[in-house]
């Protein structure tokens, strides 16, 4: 059977499953519909936590970045890890114990103010739509890739299945639809990583692999094989970084705690019973998200290796099946600068401009002498003549690998799983904020449970429909958009809900001024320096040497010093609310989350 | 809340002391292990990679998730101890 039947069976047969557990999972109150009716087992939990936390992202592009960046790339293993600590000791117990449906419940009941909760909706809701575009527009790319469909049409069809399952079931159709795809999508990150392992070192697992020797007979380690490839081609050595000490840190840590500050993460550890089972989950969550992270640095240095083997100083007419067929998708493209029919990868951006422009001829891609697409973007002068998309990486291993048709159909309906559970997740946030801390919280107190829940369903469906509006007509920002994302948390309510738990003094004066600064102040920077606002900046500018990427670090630590200077010129929070503070200190008491 | 032995307050301490020594350990494996002292670290190895590029691509993780059981176990503990554990 061919890629393409195979695609269409195994991508069916997910999508029937995660319909099959929406209908059999409805949500039938607000308290199913927000928190699962706050009874999910801590595993269960965690299994469909770290679904809701791999995206699209996380499983197409992160292996394929990593094997560009080399060392660099551990910013995004540790810092997309490392916050699940910080959730885990300072966050989510407490979270639990206070007891309520959503992020803006904290901030607005800890901080007694209306204003409060205000602003922390809408950082809640700015966060999860910059982040939910590039997942439907993730969808959409994976359909059509593998199923050849116009990436709209995949738009359309990804954005039917969540509507189908978040307006229905809720939290709770989220939670156990999210447990079925973490397993289609770790099997399917798995067993390509698997094979290659097996086929480059011998060892069975990845993990074991990366620290193994290579299997060509030369006896050397694979790392150091890779470290002398890159030297001999002029590449900075894989094992060493290029980037400034003081940006590692600030991206890693600004990763890091906009982990443990984004909302549909959060809200996961509000579905346990206890608050034990909050602090248990956590670890579930980063061991089920560890298997892929720590396998993702393997595949890397697999890919790495065998695209530079495979194609470094060889003809193009010697080139497999695989190279040829990522060129027709302008997601790798050569240019034979010197004539001389060899493919010479080394140092330098071989192509002006964003990716390959193929010469076309009444809708022909035109062949050069030795039979590549021609490309017309205008010729650097540095001696590389390869383009190769980070993305192929993941999504082409098996090809490379030369697996079996079913393992290429297998990533496909992976990816698919990744970019839905986290798009469904984020959803959820976006209806809540609208239906709970808007409508419910401010609006219309004496709304009845039924319309409330009515108005979730409603601001799901708006939701969904707003996503994918945004994944067919992707925003200019949206490469800026998980920096931005990441940032945003981290300025906004990291610090708030921290201070609010380990402060007992923190009141609404600090809390509130802290977060408008962070906010602004991270707004400013990534507009300034990542799209070019305010007059702009190159990165000989950026304030100590700290990216946009990185600045949430920066940007967190004002709000910080903010919240506890205002906080001490301002008069204390009420006695009812240190009150609450002291209770949610404690664990014993926790009960299901309160309706209001 | 009544709390005649300043039980409560203690209680909170140690959870702070807890939390500032894993917190400490989680500091040291990334940011000091992998990425300030990477570099020093590079010159020892563990099979095939250097020992600093290690921390930042796998041990760092493995060592994140070993944190949290252990805060998990030494929480249950304490809970138990100050009488303050659920059910």
């Amino acid at each position: 059977m061919s890629v393409q039947t195979w695609t269409f069976i195994i991508v069916g047969l997910s999508f029937a499953l995660y319909i099959g557990i929406a209908i059999w999972s409805r949500a039938a109150s607000t308290k199913e519909f927000y928190v699962a009716g706050a009874g999910v087992h801590p595993v269960i939990n965690g299994m469909a936590t770290a679904a809701d936390w791999m995206s699209a992202a996380s499983f197409i592009s992160m292996a394929g970045l990593i094997s560009f960046m080399g060392y660099d790339g551990g910013v995004y293993l540790m810092g997309w890890t490392g916050g699940y600590v910080l959730l885990a000791l300072l966050l989510a117990p407490y979270l639990r114990k206070f007891g309520k449906f959503t992020v803006p419940d904290f901030i607005g009941d800890r901080y007694y103010s209306n204003v409060a909760r205000t602003v922390a909706v809408i950082c809640a809701i700015i966060v999860s739509f910059t982040y939910v575009a590039g997942q439907m527009r993730g969808v959409g790319v994976v359909f059509s890739r593998f199923l050849e469909v116009p990436i709209n049409t995949g738009v359309y069809i990804g954005m039917a299945i969540v509507f189908f399952y978040a307006v229905l079931g809720g939290m709770k159709g989220i939670t156990y639809t999210q447990v079925a795809q973490y397993c289609v999508l770790i099997f399917a990150y798995m067993v390509p990583a698997i094979f290659i392992s097996m086929a480059m070192t011998g060892h069975a697992i990845p993990q074991f692999g990366f620290l193994g020797k290579v299997n060509d007979g030369s006896g050397m380690f694979l790392l150091d094989k890779l470290d002398q490839l890159h030297h001999e081609l002029g590449f900075a050595e894989y094992t060493d970084g290029s980037k400034k000490l003081i940006d590692v840190f600030a991206i890693t840590f600004a990763l890091m705690v906009g982990t443990a500050g984004l909302p549909h993460v959060i809200v996961r550890f509000f579905t346990v019973p206890r608050v034990k089972d909050a602090r248990l989950s956590a670890g579930w969550a980063l061991l089920f998200i560890a298997i892929l992270y720590t396998t993702a640095p393997a595949v890397a240095a697999f890919a790495r290796t065998n695209l530079i083997t495979t194609v470094s100083n060889r003809p193009y007419s010697e080139m497999p099946e695989w190279f040829k067929n990522w060129e027709v998708t302008a997601l790798l493209g050569w240019v034979d600068k010197n004539n001389d029919g060899i493919i010479q990868y080394v140092k330098g951006t071989a192509l002006d401009g964003k990716g390959p422009v193929q010469a076309k001829e009444n809708g022909v891609a035109v062949r050069g002498a030795s039979g590549e697409i021609v490309v017309t973007n205008p010729k650097t002068d540095n001696p590389n003549e390869l383009y190769i998309d980070q993305d192929i990486m993941v999504l082409a291993n098996p090809e490379i690998a030369g697996l079996p048709a079913w393992v290429v159909a297998l990533v496909a309906a992976g990816g698919l799983a990744a970019a839905l559970s986290t798009a469904a997740g984020l959803l959820l946030v976006i209806s809540t904020s609208l239906s709970h801390d808007l409508v419910k919280m401010q609006f219309r107190p004496d709304i009845s449970e039924k319309a409330e829940l009515w108005w979730a369903r409603g601001g799901a469906a708006i939701a969904v429909m707003v996503a994918g509006y945004f994944g067919i007509h992707p925003p200019g920002f949206v490469a800026a958009t998980v920096a931005l994302a990441f940032g945003l948390a981290a300025a906004s309510f990291f610090p708030a809900i921290i201070l609010g738990i380990f402060d007992k003094r923190m009141n609404r004066q600090g809390a509130i001024s802290g977060m408008v600064v962070g906010i602004t102040l991270m707004l400013y920077y990534m507009l300034k320096y990542k799209l070019g606002k305010f007059g702009g900046g190159t990165p000989d500018d950026w304030w100590f040497g700290i990216s946009p990427e990185g600045f949430g670090t920066v940007a967190m630590f004002v709000n910080m010093i903010i919240s506890l200077v205002v906080s001490r010129l301002t008069p204390p929070p009420p006695e009812n609310v240190q009150a609450i503070v002291e209770d949610i200190r404690i664990p014993r008491g926790a009960g299901g989350a309160q309706a209001h | 809340m009544a709390d005649p032995d300043n039980k409560l307050v203690k209680y909170w301490k140690r959870n702070l002391l807890y939390l500032v020594v894993l917190l400490g350990i989680w500091f040291l494996v990334s940011y000091v292990f992998g990425i300030f002292a990477a570099d020093a670290l590079n010159s020892v190895r563990i099979g095939g990679a250097k020992l600093g590029f290690w921390f930042a691509q796998q041990g760092s993780i493995y060592i994140f998730v070993i944190l949290i059981f252990v805060y998990v176990w030494l929480m249950n503990r304490l809970d138990k101890e100050y009488d303050v554990h659920e059910d």
